[in-house]
Formats: structure tokens, C-alpha cells, sequence
């Protein structure tokens, strides 16, 4: 059974929800990456895009015009959250977005935000940008253009969106700090019996 | 110009070659990405795995680039000596790039550095990036296209070491990296590691190491034996597709290599992602080529 978010989502949808999970997402998305970011946080501007309830996706899409200012969704997949560290706690506090789509992890800052304005952050698989644009029903408004086609904000129209896999929920818990510490963990014996195994120089 | 109707042949040639190696991956990282998916049991990481797979399928039917990040384009050129268009290949393969930004469409992605302007052609100062090998004698080129991501080219890092560091010294660098920053990179990833005299001969042999097929194994000993170890070693880490844990880290490990000054080991690791997007053509001195990463090629 397909868990599926709407938006516009409400705590109480999100509140369930543990790291892991596979959810999908029915309504708005709209892509926001760096410079968006810092247009609303540093240099306090105005998002024109309003994500309240809603869902932004860290991408950089290819998109073709059509006729009449149309826009076909040609292939879109996530980028690294990780560089939107630096601006998505007080973008979560600003702005009232519900969920961050994204690839990878983000930091203490973001567990922090989404911990106390109910907010979650997800994996869409990497690379997997044909898939991701055929799920885009429509693009409804493409904003700030003068940032050229990566980092315009495209506001799209989704159905059944995903997998989106819950990296950071809204209890305190950070996927991939738990992965990181586990990795490094097992690294170590495994780094030293490989060594024994290469000393070539005698 | 003395080749006109052969500069022109030949840059559709390469226009749609560059273009098709976006949208459709190697035969040997198809074969690999197969094998790592049967092995795996996270439910979770078959998952992606599926996804990944599915996005390969629509990708090839409707025609567009796999992942909307389609790189920086670098092409590795083993040219011989005797291949007829041999001084215009520069001019050819930027051309080329220019065309295939148009028709694949390619994302826009070479910014001038320090104007920080986005040329919005794929082209700009030394880019599309040109790496050249002579053969001597030779008539015909061989050609690796290469898509360079963002994400799969962040992880990428040199470094020279003393010798008492030795070879161990040149696992827990490349164990290192790949742990701490491979997660973000899209794995299960290439590894391409470069060891040789300086940061920058490593550098440059870990970015060919990406050219060599997942499966293959270097010719000297030690490095074949040092690549097995890495793999098994990576994998055993269990990073897992997208860093969500699972039986594999890596699709491969490979090591290229040079003689080095006594007194210093140069190491440097190139990360490729699942999405490993490279072809490799063989054009010969007639214009006839042969494709031979690919299956069932039409240009």
C-alpha cells in the first residue's frame, strides 16, 4: 500500500513518519536550489513561490520551451541538499515548506528545523531524472528566470511522486549521520587488514 | 578549409555520439548494475535499484538524457599519429559538443571561472576538455566521451605522500575518501585511483582509470591484487545505492599507474556514479567507425 502525502500537508501527516519510510507526493513541488536560497535569506527577498503546507525539490532540470510560454519537464533529479545547509533552517522557519526533496543528507541545523516546525527531508533516487519528469503532470509557473534553466523555481504539478525515502523525520533522526558513523565504523578493521596485505615496498 | 566535407562528417559523427552517450550507459556498467542488484537484500536498496533500472528503460524509449546533470564534457583522445583530421579534432569536438548541447538538450553547464558566467553552450575556456595520447604510425583515434557530474566529481582529491606511508598509506587515502564523501557521489560508484609521481600525474591517471570497464583488471600484479582488496573492502563498508546502506559500495575499483620519484607516491582518486555515462569510439581513417562500449548502436 502506497503511503501518499497531499499537500497541502499537515503535521499530523507527517508526524508518523520515521526515517526510511517510502512515501509518495500528490500536488506542488517546486525546485529551489542555491541561489533561491540565498535570495531569501541573505538578501532577504521574497520567495515568489508560496511553499507554505507544500514541498520544494533540490534540482536543476532540463526543461524545453514550448510555444505560448509552456514548459516541458525534459529530465529532473536531485542535487546535493547538503550545499542548502547553510540556509534550510531559517528557510524552514521563514517559509512553512512541509518537505524537502533532495539527495543525500543534510546537517544538525536542518534536524534541528524540522524537529520543531514538523518538516521532513527525503531522498529521491539519485540519477534517476526520466523517471522523476515523467511523474511531472505539468509545468504551472516557472519563477525567478533571470537565474537561468538550473535554478529557476519550476513549480510543478506531481502525481504519485517517488520513491522519496524519509532521510530526516520529524523526531530528531538523521538517516544518514546514523549510516556515516556506522561506515566509518566498519571501515576501521577492514582498512587494517588490507594494509597487512599491501606493504610492497620491502 | 582542405577536409571540409570529412570535418563535417566526422562532427555529426561525434555530435551524436555525445548526445547518445547521455541517455544510454556502457554495456559493461548495465551488466554490473544487474549483478549488484541480485545480490542485494535490503529491500530498501533493491528498491533503488529497481528505480534506477526503470529510469534507464524510460530514458532510452523517450529519448532524453538519463540524469538531468550531463556534465562537463571531456573527451580522452588516443590519436594516431597518421589519422588524417588529426589538427582539426580540436575544432571538430567542440562543435560537437556544441551541437549534441542543442539536440540531446544537455543542461548548461560551463561556467567561465572567475567571470562566473554560464556560456550556456557547454563550451567555453579549455572546455570541452581534451586529454591527448599518440600512437605512432597509427591512421585511425580512439575517442572516450565522458560526462563529468557535479556530485560524482565533488569526492575527487590528490595528495603526495612520503614512501614510509607506503601502499598503505595509499588505501587508508582512498578508503578514506570514498567513506567520508562517496555517500553524495550516487554510489555504487566507480573508483578511479591514480598512482604515480605528483598530485597531478595521479590526478590525471585516476580520471583514465574511469575509462577502463568496471570488470577490468589492471596487468601488473600488485595493482590487480590492490584493486580486488579496495573493492572487497569498499563493499564490505556496505555503503549501499544512494548511501542507504546495502551489500555494495562500488561497482569497481581501478588503478592506473607510472613510475614515480623514489622520494614521493602522488595518489589521487576520480569517483564515477551509478550513472557512469562514457562511450568509447574507434574512427578510422576513412571516417568508418566502430562503436565498442555500446550494443546495437544506429547514430
Amino acid at each position: 500500500m502506497k503511503k501518499i502525502l497531499t499537500v497541502p500537508i499537515k503535521d499530523e501527516d507527517l508526524e508518523a513518519l520515521n526515517v526510511g519510510d517510502i512515501v509518495y507526493l500528490t500536488g506542488i513541488i517546486t525546485t529551489c536550489r542555491d541561489v533561491a536560497h540565498r535570495r531569501l535569506i541573505e538578501h532577504k527577498r521574497e520567495l515568489p513561490v508560496d511553499v507554505r503546507g507544500g514541498a520544494i525539490f533540490h534540482a536543476g532540470p532540463i526543461v524545453r520551451a514550448l510555444p505560448d510560454d509552456q514548459f516541458e519537464m525534459v529530465s529532473i533529479g536531485p542535487t546535493t541538499s547538503m550545499r542548502m545547509e547553510k540556509f534550510e533552517k531559517d528557510f524552514i522557519a521563514q517559509t512553512g515548506v512541509k518537505l524537502i526533496v533532495g539527495k543525500g543528507g543534510m546537517g544538525p541545523d536542518t534536524v534541528e528545523a524540522c524537529q520543531e516546525h514538523k518538516a521532513v527531508h527525503a531522498v529521491f533516487p539519485g540519477g534517476c531524472a526520466v523517471l522523476a519528469a515523467t511523474m511531472v503532470e505539468e509545468i504551472v509557473a516557472a519563477e525567478w528566470r533571470d537565474l537561468g534553466m538550473p535554478e529557476t523555481l519550476w513549480v510543478n504539478k506531481v502525481k504519485e511522486f517517488g520513491p522519496l525515502i524519509i532521510s530526516i523525520d520529524t523526531k530528531g533522526n538523521n538517516i544518514f549521520t546514523t549510516n556515516k558513523k556506522e561506515f566509518n565504523e566498519r571501515k576501521k578493521p577492514i582498512l587494517e587488514r588490507i594494509k597487512k596485505e599491501v606493504s610492497f615496498i620491502k | 578549409m582542405t577536409h571540409e566535407p570529412e570535418v563535417l562528417k566526422l562532427t555529426d559523427i561525434m555530435a551524436k555520439f555525445t548526445d547518445y552517450i547521455g541517455k544510454r550507459l556502457p554495456k559493461d556498467v548495465i551488466k554490473k548494475q544487474l549483478e549488484l542488484k541480485q545480490q542485494e537484500s535490503n529491500p530498501l536498496a533493491i528498491k533503488i535499484y529497481d528505480a534506477m533500472a526503470d529510469n534507464q528503460d524510460k530514458a532510452d524509449k523517450l529519448n532524453r538524457p538519463s540524469c538531468q546533470d550531463t556534465g562537463v564534457i571531456q573527451y580522452f583522445i588516443n590519436a594516431g599519429s597518421s589519422f588524417p583530421l588529426l589538427g582539426e579534432l580540436e575544432g571538430i569536438l567542440g562543435n560537437a559538443t556544441l551541437i549534441a548541447t542543442q539536440e540531446g538538450p544537455l543542461r548548461h553547464n560551463a561556467v567561465e571561472t572567475f567571470e562566473e558566467q554560464n556560456t550556456g553552450t557547454n563550451t567555453g575556456s579549455k572546455i570541452p576538455w581534451l586529454d591527448w595520447e599518440i600512437n605512432p604510425g597509427c591512421d585511425s583515434v580512439t575517442i572516450d566521451v565522458y560526462m563529468a557530474g557535479g556530485g560524482c566529481t565533488l569526492p575527487g582529491a590528490a595528495t603526495v605522500l612520503m614512501p614510509g606511508e607506503g601502499y598503505e598509506g595509499v588505501a587508508e587515502f582512498v578508503m578514506d575518501a570514498i567513506t567520508a564523501r562517496g555517500i553524495n557521489a550516487c554510489p555504487p560508484l566507480l573508483v578511479g585511483v591514480g598512482v604515480s609521481t605528483s598530485a597531478e600525474t595521479a590526478a590525471r591517471l585516476s580520471k583514465k582509470a574511469l575509462m577502463r570497464p568496471v570488470d577490468s583488471d589492471s596487468p601488473i600484479p600488485n595493482a590487480a591484487k590492490m584493486e580486488q582488496l579496495l573493492e572487497e573492502g569498499l563493499n564490505e563498508v556496505g555503503i549501499g545505492p544512494q548511501g542507504l546502506t546495502g551489500s555494495a559500495s562500488v561497482m569497481g575499483v581501478n588503478i592506473e599507474s607510472s613510475a614515480r620519484h623514489p622520494s614521493t607516491i602522488g595518489v589521487a582518486i576520480s569517483t564515477g556514479c551509478w550513472s557512469h555515462r562514457r562511450g568509447k569510439i574507434k574512427i578510422n581513417a576513412d571516417l568508418s567507425f566502430e562503436i565498442l562500449s555500446h550494443e546495437g548502436v544506429s547514430l
